[in-house]
Parts: C-alpha cells; structure tokens; sequence
C-alpha cells in the first residue's frame, strides 16, 4: 500500500438500539475505498443493529457516520441509498410477490433509468440463475436464490459501499460458495464492501481486515490474517467466548 | 320470484356493491400502506357528495366540474388529514393511528355540519331521470353512471398499480417497508398518496350517490362501516379483493330485502363483518396468514 486510500466509511462513537436498550454502544470503524471488511461477533453482539444504524433503519442515538466524506449520521434509509448505501439486510426482505424482474428494478429505482438494463446485465451476469428466474416471483425461489437476489437488488442501486447482513446463514455449502464468489467479483471490481458474519472462518478468509464485536462495541480490529490467528477469535469459531455472552 | 324481479334485485345488488367497493377500496390502500383501518373512510364519502353540491348549488359551478371539484377538494381533506394528523405520530404505532382516525372522523363531519348544515341537500341526476329496461327489469341512468365510473376507478387503480412505477412502490411498501426504505421508497410519500387515493375513491362513491339519496354530514359512518364489512369480507390489503367483497355484500343485502325484509339490510353488514370475522378472519379471497419473506 503506496498510497493512503481513500476512506469510504468512518464511524465514531456510534451508539443506537431500540427504545431505550442501547445494542450499539460507542462503535469507532472505518473502510477504505476498495476494501472487503467483516465484521465478527456472537449473536445479540449487535452487528445486524450496527448495519441498521449505518442506513438509518434504526436511529442512531449518538456518535457520528461520516460516508465520502458526508455527516450521513440519522439521513433516511431513502436517502441513504441514494448517497451510495446499499443493504443486503438480515432475512434478505425480498418482496416475495413480486418478479425477480420487478425486485431488481424496485433496487434500481434510485438510479438513473437509462443505467437499469446495463445494471441488469451486470447481476444477471454475476448470478445466471436470476436470469433464468426473471419473471418468477421472489416467494418461490430457493434460499440461495433469494440470497443471491438480495446482493443483486442491493447492487442495481450502483451503490459506493455495500453491506451485507449474514448473507451466508441457511445457505448450503456450494450456494455459499458461489455467493462469496460474486463478493470476491465484486471486490476486485473495485467495490467497497462491509460484511457481518457468523461463520467467522469463511469471512476472514475473503478480508482484507476484520472487526469483532462483542456486546455492542469493539473488541478487537485487525488485519483479517492477524484475526484468523488470534486465540480469541479462534474461541468464537467454536460458538464460544468465555462464557461472556451470557453475561450481557 | 319471477327473473325479472330477481334481475331487478341483481341490478340493485350491483348498484350498492359497487358503491361499497370503492369505500373497500379505500379501506385498503390505507391498510396497504400504512396496516391501519382508517375508520374517517366514510367521511369522505360524505364529503365527495357534500362538497359536490357545495360547488354545484353553492358555486354555481356545472354538475360535471362540480363534481370534479367534490372529489378533487375531498382528495386534497384526505392528503391534508395523513399529512397534518397521520405523519404527526412519529412511530406509527397502529393502535394510535386508528383512534387518530376516529378523531378524524368526528371533526370532519361536525365541520361538515357546521359548513354545510344540518339538512339534507340534494344534488340533480347525472343526465336525467330516464331509465332503461334490461330484460324487463329497470335500470336507472344514474346506476349506469354509478356502475360505469366504479368500473372506471377499479380499472385506473389496476393500472397504476400495475403498469407504474408508483403503484409498484406502494406495492413494495405493501409488502415490506423497510425493504421498501432501503431500495429508496419514501414511504411516507406512499401513505399520503394512499390517503388522497383512498378519499378520491370514497368521494366518487358519494358524489355517484348523492342524486339518488341525497347528502347530509351524517351519511359517513353507515357507509363507511359497509366498506369496512366488504374490505374484510374480501380480505383486507388486496384490491381486487375489495372489489369482490363490495359487490357480494350488495348482493347479499340485495337478496336479504327480496327473501326475508327490508328492515333488516343494514344489519346485513355488520352479521357479514362478524360472521367473516369469525369462522374466515382472512376474508374469501385472502391467504390464510400474511407471511412476510
């Protein structure tokens, strides 16, 4: 690395929940143009909540989102995505009555329609099947395509940075394969990518750099080599971290 | 029973299913939007009508663009209501919007009262009172024109839900709407169109109406509960279900004045709400519980 990149997405002290429960307690991250980073931790560490904040879905109560360089801190998810960010949210919210067609253009909706077919060659280029399914309706496709449908909406609002939210959970091995595939694409492509996992493992691998998160902020952020050593993240693999998780 | 007469009860069963479909109708583009029974639906309904003669008889404007204006100026009562009232309760929590929309109800036809007075007002038939026969049972001009302009509404609505971009965003925020926030959907924008559709549709029925029965500030509620009974009769949220559930309610009706009594039409309704309520919560033409994927 010659050269700083530039960086995409910084977040300071970042603090959101529900109603009065923080889940998001003091997050300071930050992605540089071009990276892919996970971000690890048990379940209720707050990473899904933490994504949630990023677009606006749920309000951050403090702290700062900085993206490009703009204060994006509590902008609407609307707004969100039409400055750059795109979420491949928890449980993929499709909108399973409708066409695989109309999903990918209700997510090119923010863009310029002159760019909706070129966007549609690229997804339907990156992930055959959903050509093959175009007029099917969302409901009936396969968890794999559904997930790959998720990326692929996300990915028709031509977005900056995209986030992904467990894009592997209930997946088959060979589906998750294919998925981390497009993402690895879509890296060398040039995307900025921010993704949460459980299978900590697969993610790292796939990194430049990892976050864990455990109970609402930060424990621990490196490079994803260095992480994959680490003792203690080694001990999350295993679904297990000290017996702290309980405790929150 | 000959087939005329029971023809002539068909026609009149169509005459007020149509009328209870467009107030259905709004009932479900609201639920759609917003999962909340907007209970001021049938004062817009007055309204459509009361504002029509108030341009017609007090105005003076012509019956075609009076009536233009009662449902223009009831569309805009409706986008002012979900804008000043509905988008104030900042975490659309259900429960508060709907007694929101009982308040609504309430102010909206004591102003009415108090604009338009305590009286009935009529309004002139359409294109006169003429009348043709079909296979001898009779059929007044006006039910045409009640019959032809549902027809109207119900197939402009399919095609702005289905062939634009904006019916396709109110079906996505439908459908899920925070799926529909992150794909870029300003949702709040949806339930306001939702509220201006949902009074124009109310307003037509009653402006429709209105030549054959008269207006008055207090005609909302009986109204608006028969639409309610036909939306969930149907099955809430679903537009064509609304229609289906508009027109076999005011067939039901219908045939409960030709077999039993007349006296006990209104209650058609409301046995209809409870008897859907109870044994077929979905509605005749609603799945049998509202997954979300």
């Amino acid at each position: 690395m010659s050269s700083e990149p530039r960086t995409v997405l910084s977040v300071e002290g970042l603090h959101a929940g529900y109603g009065h429960v923080a889940v998001v307690r003091g997050i300071d991250m930050r992605v540089a143009e071009g990276e892919l980073v996970t971000l690890i931790g048990a379940n209720g560490a707050g990473k899904s909540t933490l994504l949630k904040a990023l677009v606006g879905l749920v309000p951050p109560s403090a702290g700062t989102v900085r993206f490009l360089g703009e204060d994006i801190t509590r902008m609407r998810p609307e707004r969100a995505v039409r400055a750059g960010l795109a979420l491949v949210p928890e449980g993929r919210m499709l909108f399973g009555p409708m066409s695989v067609e109309e999903n990918l253009e209700l997510g090119a909706q923010v863009t310029d329609r002159t760019q909706t077919v070129g966007s549609l060659e690229r997804v339907f280029d990156l992930f055959p099947v959903l050509a093959e399914r175009r007029s099917q309706t969302a409901a009936t496709l396969s968890g794999g395509e559904q997930q790959m449908l998720a990326v692929a909406r996300a990915l028709m609002a031509r977005p900056r940075l995209l986030l992904l939210d467990e894009p592997s959970l209930g997946l088959a091995p060979k589906v998750i394969k294919e998925i981390f595939g497009a993402l690895r694409k879509l890296k060398d492509e040039g995307l900025t990518i921010l993704l949460v996992e459980q299978d900590a493992r697969l993610a790292l691998k796939h990194s430049d750099r990892g976050y864990v998160m455990r109970t609402g902020s930060i424990a621990l952020a490196g490079d994803a080599a260095d992480l994959l050593e680490d003792d203690d993240v080694r001990l999350i693999y295993l679904g297990a971290w000290r017996g702290e998780g309980e405790s929150s | 029973m000959g087939g005329t007469e029971l023809l002539q009860f068909v026609l009149a069963g169509l005459k007020n299913g149509s009328i209870y479909a467009l107030v259905a109708l709004g009932f479900t583009l609201i639920y759609a939007a917003t999962g909340v029974i907007n209970f001021a639906q049938g004062e817009f309904y007055m309204l459509g009508g009361m504002l029509s003669v108030w341009a017609y008889a007090d105005l003076g404007l012509p019956l075609p663009l009076a009536g233009l204006v009662g449902v223009a100026a009831t569309a805009a009562v409706g986008g002012v209501f979900e804008l000043g009232a509905i988008r104030q309760r900042k975490d659309g929590d259900p429960l508060a919007l709907i007694v929101i929309t009982v308040g609504g109800s309430m102010v909206l036809s004591s102003m009415a009262r108090h604009l338009f007075g305590p009286n009935e007002r009529p309004l002139p038939l359409f294109s006169g009172g003429g009348s043709v026969s079909v296979f001898g049972a009779v059929l007044e001009v006006q039910t045409i024109w009640i019959l032809g302009l549902t027809a109207l509404a119900v197939v402009g609505l399919w095609y702005l839900y289905n062939r634009t971009g904006l019916g396709r965003a109110m079906r996505a925020c439908a459908v899920n709407r925070d799926a529909a926030r992150i794909v870029g959907i300003d949702t709040r924008l949806m339930v306001t169109v939702s509220f201006l559709l949902a009074a124009a549709l109310g307003a037509l029925a009653g402006l429709a109406v209105t030549p054959l029965t008269q207006t008055a500030f207090d005609v909302g509620p009986t109204v608006g509960i028969k639409g309610f009974a036909a939306a969930i009769l149907g099955g809430l949220g679903n537009p064509i279900a609304a229609v289906v559930g508009g027109l076999v309610l005011g067939m039901l009706e219908s045939v409960s004045i030709a077999f039993i009594s007349s006296t006990y039409k209104d209650a058609i309704a409301l046995i209809v709400l409870l008897a859907v309520l109870f044994m077929r919560p979905q509605g005749i033409l609603g799945r049998s519980s509202r997954e979300k994927v």
